[in-house]
């Protein structure tokens, strides 16, 4: 009944982590409002979200166990 | 097969699934690469040692003392001259047989489809979002495969965009100021754009021959501290398709450049000098939102440390009237100002960035 959270890149800068577990929400635009609560600074920070490993666009419910994934862009060569 | 040949790429070609149509393949195919620096430098290397028939190589840039610690077809005698003739000579010497193409120029909206025209496969191993953006429509305008690759730090990025997917099935606009706090000059290992320019190389070596699973419509990150990866899938979409340029015309009209300017918020920067001037005032609070283990340490302005991270919480030792943050390269300390502002009840503060961060600052220390 949990939701694992991965950040990756430079997000990390923002949580201090690189991993999370929060009580389980109901979908993904509650996961990010309640992301922002706790990182505040996430609001302005451009990054796309992994459900099981499967990149959404659109708001998508969450199941019960499940990995999400934040992955920034990086430009660095 | 040539004997010499036969026995230069012995090794591989006594691999099954590669073998004498695998070797055939390679010297059959060309590959653009895009940058000759972190990426491109070991991605050349071995695609040259590996046997392409011919490889382009565009960078218009000049070879830096600070360039060798990672771009390792470059030694310390080139400084100062031209990344392209020198990556080309250090290739040749590798593999005279690989007809090697340079180009010294920027990649722009009115020369890339000409150049990218002439290759069968890109590589992308530029270090920013305007080529970025830029290599990756013009590839989907002409139906090139690319090979995707990206550094951070200790983490890299690797994907093949082709079949439809591209680069903008992941992230449809390019960032906007702030929102990547992607200080390049927070620095990168440099083993790391070695190991991710050899994915690009390995992936390149894959989708050729066809053996495996190439990395198409998937990103793959790789950390270097854990040696863990994590791939995600790419799906088409549709507002990749509206904001793409369609045709050759629309892409040549497009303005790269300006699509990915970094847009200053000029009120809230100051630069070193003006940074000077304001420490003069008793009432400053200086605060570094680097992480502790950053350098150099700016101990003349006795900074207050506050990781980015931590901001919200340790709030409260921010005290004077004029706060000016800092880091690195002044992107973290821009995002840092923009947060404090939202906090703080901006009319009683003056509240500033230092623009270009510390690196700005010549004698930091």
């Amino acid at each position: 009944m949990a939701i694992s959270i991965l950040f990756f890149g430079q997000l990390t800068d923002v949580t201090g982590c690189s991993q999370l577990k929060i009580a389980h929400v109901r979908d993904t635009d509650q996961l990010k409002d309640s992301l922002v609560e706790r990182y505040p600074l996430l609001a302005h920070t451009k990054y796309v979200i992994a459900i099981d490993k499967k990149i959404i666009r659109t708001n998508v419910m969450l199941p019960q166990e499940v990995e999400v994934a934040l992955l920034p862009p990086f430009s660095g060569g | 097969m040539e004997r010499s040949l036969s026995e230069r790429y012995h090794r591989q070609r006594i691999l099954r699934e590669f073998g004498v149509i695998g070797q055939r393949k390679l010297l059959q195919t060309s590959v653009l690469v895009v940058g000759a620096g972190g990426l491109g430098c070991p991605a050349l290397l071995y695609l040259t040692a590996a046997g392409f028939g011919r490889i382009g190589i565009i960078d218009n840039g000049l070879i830096e003392l600070s360039n060798l610690h990672r771009q390792i077809l470059y030694g310390t005698q080139d400084i100062g001259k031209k990344k392209v003739s020198c990556a080309k000579d250090a290739l040749q010497k590798v593999n005279s047989d690989v007809e090697i193409d340079t180009f010294d120029v920027h990649l722009t909206s009115s020369n890339a489809i000409d150049i990218i025209a002439g290759y069968d496969i890109v590589i992308d191993g530029t270090d920013n979002f305007e080529s970025r953006y830029l290599i990756n429509d013009a590839c989907a305008i002409l139906e090139r495969p690319l090979i995707y690759g990206a550094v951070s730090k200790y983490e890299g990025q690797v994907a093949i965009f082709a079949n439809g997917i591209n680069y903008r099935d992941i992230f449809p606009h390019p960032p906007k100021d702030g929102e990547i706090m992607n200080c390049s000059e927070a620095g990168v290992l440099n083993i790391l754009p070695g190991i991710i320019g050899n994915f690009q190389a390995n992936e390149c070596i894959k989708l050729v021959t066809g053996i495996g699973e190439p990395l198409i419509g998937k990103l793959l990150t790789y950390n270097a501290l854990n040696n863990q990866t994590y791939t995600v899938e790419i799906d088409r979409t549709e507002l990749s398709k509206q904001l793409r340029p369609k045709s050759k015309q629309a892409f040549q009209e497009v303005d790269y450049a300006y699509l990915c300017a970094v847009q200053q918020a000029s009120l809230e920067e100051i630069s070193a000098e003006e940074l000077r001037s304001l420490y003069t005032h008793n009432n400053i609070d200086i605060v570094d939102v680097r992480e502790a283990f950053e350098t150099p340490k700016l101990k003349k302005y006795s900074p207050i440390e506050i990781p980015l991270s931590t901001l919200d919480k340790e709030i409260r030792w921010i005290q004077k009237e004029i706060v000016v943050f800092v880091c690195q390269s002044g992107k973290r300390s821009l995002l840092a100002a923009r947060r404090y502002t939202e906090m703080i009840q901006p009319q009683k503060k003056m509240v500033y960035s230092l623009k270009g961060g510390i690196n700005s600052l010549e004698r930091p220390i």
